[in-house]
Order: C-alpha cells, then structure tokens, then sequence
C-alpha cells in the first residue's frame, strides 16, 4: 500500500495501483469534531484539482471537501451515510470518501508527503 | 477543505480577546479555545460536543458564561424604571424571583432579552455578551438620572445544568434542593459568597452561579470534582439549547424581530398589556390583537442533513416565505433540528416545507418546540 499525499486543504489521497483512495485528514477530523453528515458525489463525475467533491458537516458547521487531483469519481464510501462518525474514529482509513480514476501519478507526488504535512499543520496552530 | 477550525481569522485582526477567571483551567482541560463576543471562550473540550451535550442531559455539565454581561440597578425604583424599557411585569417580581424578558426597540423589536431577578435593594440583570456594552448604554441613557446603573464585570458565572445539578450542588449547599426554577438566592458555597438562580439555557434542570472572579476557579474545580459532572463548551450550550427551543440573541431574535414574532408574547403581562407603556407597544399589541404576519417555528428537516442559519423555507404555495435562524444537529434528538420565520398561515404543527440546502429541495415538517421537553424543576418531586 503506498503512503497518504496530503493537500494544504486538509485533504489526504492515497494511489494503490489504478485506484485513488481520498478523504480528510486526522487533522481536520480533530479540528472539525463530531461528524454528522456527509455529502459526496455522483460516481462518473470528473474532477479538476480543487473542484468541491463533497460537503461534510460537523456538529458547529459545514464544510467543503476538494478534489486533490483530477480523476473520475469511481466509487463513494456509501457507508458514511448512516455512520458519519466513521470520519472521527478513522478519518485516514474507513472513514474515506471517494475512489478515483485515471490520477495522474505525477500530481500526487507534487502534494505534501506525511512529514511535511505535519510540519505544515503545526505551523497552523 | 478550508478552515477546518471553523474559527474566523477575522477575529484575529480586532482587539486582544478578554479572558475569563476560567481560562486557565480551560487550557487545562484540554478545551478549544475560539473568539466569542470578544473573549477567549471554549468552544468543546477533548470529548467533543455531542458527549459534553448528552451529558447534560443525562448527568451534570458545566459551562463557563462568565462572558455574559452581569449588570445591577439600584437607587430609587429600579423596577419601576426597568418597565419603562422592557414590556414583562418587573413591579411585580418577589425579591428571590427571576423572570425572562427583553428591552424593546421604539419600533417593537428586540435589543436584548435578558433574565430580570430582584432582590431587596434593586435588580440584578444577565445580559447577552455582544449586546451588553449596548444595553449598558440604552439604559444608563434612559434611565441614568433615576437608578443606579453598574456593570459587574468582576463576577464569573458558571452554569450547572442537568438532572444531577441539585444533587451535586446540595452537597455544599444543602439549601439549593429547596429552590424551584427561577428562583435566586445568595448562598455561602465553600466561604464566597455566590448569587445562586435556579435557571438555565439547556432545557434540563440545573443553576447559574455568580461569584467573584477571584472565587471561581476554586468553585468550578470543587464542582468538576464530584463525579457526576463534566465540562462542557459553547458548542453544546448551542445544541442544547436550540433542542429546548430557545433563542439565541442575533440570530433567532434581533431589533428586527417583535416579541409576538418570536413567539415570546407570553412574557408579557396583563398589566402591561394594558397599561402599554412601553416601547414599541403600538406595534407589539397590534401584533397580539390581529396576529402577526410571520412567526418563530420548530423545523425538522427529513432525512439527515442539517438546515444551517439562512437556509431559505419554501412554503406550501411553492415561494420563499422565510429563513432557518438557527440549525444544526440535535445529539438527544439523533437528527438535524431547526427554528426559523414563516408566514402565520404556514405556522401551524404539520405544515409542510422545502427547505433549499446547497441547491437542493429537502423536505421538512413545522414542529411544536421545544424538540426535547424542558424539565425545569418546579416544586417538591
């Protein structure tokens, strides 16, 4: 399984062969609290880097989710639907939000690697 | 996604955050310290807020709203002076007595609503944190030549709510089993002499306790020591009281909104009905005599998402007729709640509305509040 590349939005993409795993970092599920409610997109979609992909919603406010690269949506994590809260116990495994297709290696690899990614956060603080 | 911390870096730029006695022992817990009303204030502590929320409900949490304006009238008539501003029955308060109310605008809406409580050489005022620099002024400017007019801002206040909130409080101060809802009292609590109101924000049964700064954080670490309570922040104060239906200043009542919009006619009184003397009285009596052209509802939205401040309401005739003011999830409820303005017509328990959340139609129910019942204690069990 090959590491999380991180974006400075608090997203964490993940490549396992032709499949791109995404969701939101530890960070920003601490930051957020409970999660309530999740909004993700139809699969088929295509993104561009930066595109709103979904909504997730804490107890305090909602908040937009962007796509870190481009790809097609290929799968979302239906789960998340009736347990949001998946996102807190689990935010950079079971708690994922989409699969997506046709990433461009290249892409990934131009976002943060795990340590520069905390770096980047304890700087936020 | 920008700003998980949901803080607004805007806040950063105004002046230096006031602190309250507790914020020490905020940092000490663990708390998430976000701008509020100009302090520095915890918004949840390491459970987060659905626990802090649900332990209100079942247990006892504790909150720190030392941020709230604390204010005394004395000298002359206080109460008498009072009613010239707000449209409740203050003359007719029993020292010992606290009542809800609101200052009203010449034009009939809300500047404030505040808690109104008397004792025997005048009345003690909490006023809202970001209306209390302005309510200072309204009154001092009104009623400045005939009471005296001081703001308390060396007293904490700490509220502690839920079903076990008597019982942990009666172990150092017995007489609190004795007081009902909306009483006051001045009790000695470990030696400091504390104003004592059994009241709240929350719905549940509990008090609000006002002592000096330099006594608080003794207090608040006795208190968090019995094993029932915990803390919680503003974030669970804000579930817990859109869930008993309550409003909150600015958001579900401002100088826009009267009194019988908000549903709040029952504050006041015959007397003042009749005698209507105060400000924005045309328009308040008006309102209660022919009924007003929109009013404060419970919305629940279907489904799971929830119906954040400004979601536009459609109503049964398909347009806008009005806005969420308040939304959010309900952690007692399991499900996303609302209150917000529609058109008296649409008004009644049952109506049915479109809610429009990011461009989509949700479906939703006006209903009765408050979405979980209060349980105020209001005599010997």
């Amino acid at each position: 399984m090959s590491e999380l590349r991180y974006t400075s939005e608090h997203e964490w993409i993940r490549v396992d062969g032709d499949i791109a795993t995404v969701g939101i970092s530890q960070y920003a599920q601490e930051q957020l609290g409970d999660v309530v409610y999740v909004e993700l997109p139809e699969t088929g979609r295509k993104v561009a880097p930066g595109d709103d992909m979904a909504v997730v919603e804490s107890v305090k406010a909602a908040s937009e989710v962007y796509a870190p690269v481009a790809g097609e949506i290929v799968e979302v994590n239906a789960a998340l639907a009736e347990t949001p809260e998946k996102i807190n116990q689990d935010a950079e495994g079971g708690g994922w939000f989409v699969k997506m297709s046709g990433v461009d290696q290249a892409e990934v690899d131009a976002l943060m690697d795990g340590d520069a990614y905390r770096a980047y956060v304890e700087g936020l603080d | 996604m920008p700003n998980p911390a949901g803080t607004d870096p805007r806040a950063r730029d105004e002046a230096p955050l006031a602190r309250t006695a507790l914020y020490d022992l905020h940092r000490e817990l663990g708390a998430k310290m976000v701008p509020f009303a100009g302090f520095e204030m915890p918004v949840s502590y390491p459970p987060g807020i659905i626990k802090e929320h649900l332990h209100a409900r079942s247990a006892a949490a504790l909150f720190d709203v030392s941020h709230m304006g604390q204010a005394r009238l004395a000298g002359g008539d206080a109460a008498g002076a009072l009613e010239t501003l707000v449209p409740g029955d203050i003359c007719g308060l029993a020292p010992g007595r606290m009542r809800y109310n609101m200052l009203t605008t010449e034009a009939g809406g809300i500047l404030d609503d505040i808690m109104v409580s008397a004792a025997d050489d005048g009345l003690m005022l909490v006023l809202n944190a970001a209306r209390k620099r302005v309510d200072i002024a309204h009154i001092a400017e009104r009623l400045g030549a005939a009471v005296e007019v001081a703001m308390l801002d060396d007293r904490a206040l700490i509220a502690l709510q839920g079903p076990e909130a008597a019982a942990v409080l009666a172990r150092s101060a017995p007489e609190v089993k004795e007081m009902r809802f909306l009483e006051t009292r001045t009790i000695d609590i470990g030696g400091a002499r504390c104003l004592v109101s059994r009241a709240g924000y929350t719905g549940e049964d509990g008090f609000e306790i006002s002592i000096a700064n330099a006594g608080a954080e003794a207090l608040a670490r006795a208190l968090l020591a019995e094993p029932e309570v915990a803390p919680a922040g503003l974030g669970a104060r804000d579930t817990l009281r859109l869930e008993a239906g309550l409003c909150l200043y600015g958001h579900d009542i401002d100088e826009g909104t009267s009194p019988v919009e908000a549903d709040l006619a029952w504050t006041i009184s015959k007397r003042r009905r009749a005698e209507a003397n105060f400000p924005g009285a045309q328009r308040i009596l008006g309102e209660i005599a022919a009924g007003p052209t929109r009013r404060r509802v419970g919305i629940r939205p279907r489904g799971r998402a929830p119906a954040r401040e400004g979601t536009a309401i459609i109503g049964p005739s398909g347009s806008q007729t009005g806005a969420v003011t308040s939304g959010g999830f309900g952690p007692s409820v399991g499900g996303p709640i609302a209150m917000g303005y529609v058109a008296a017509a649409f008004a009644e328990v049952g109506t049915e509305l479109k809610l429009i959340v990011r461009g989509r139609e949700v479906p939703a129910q006006v209903c009765g509040l408050p979405f979980v019942e209060h349980r105020y204690f209001r005599g010997q069990p």
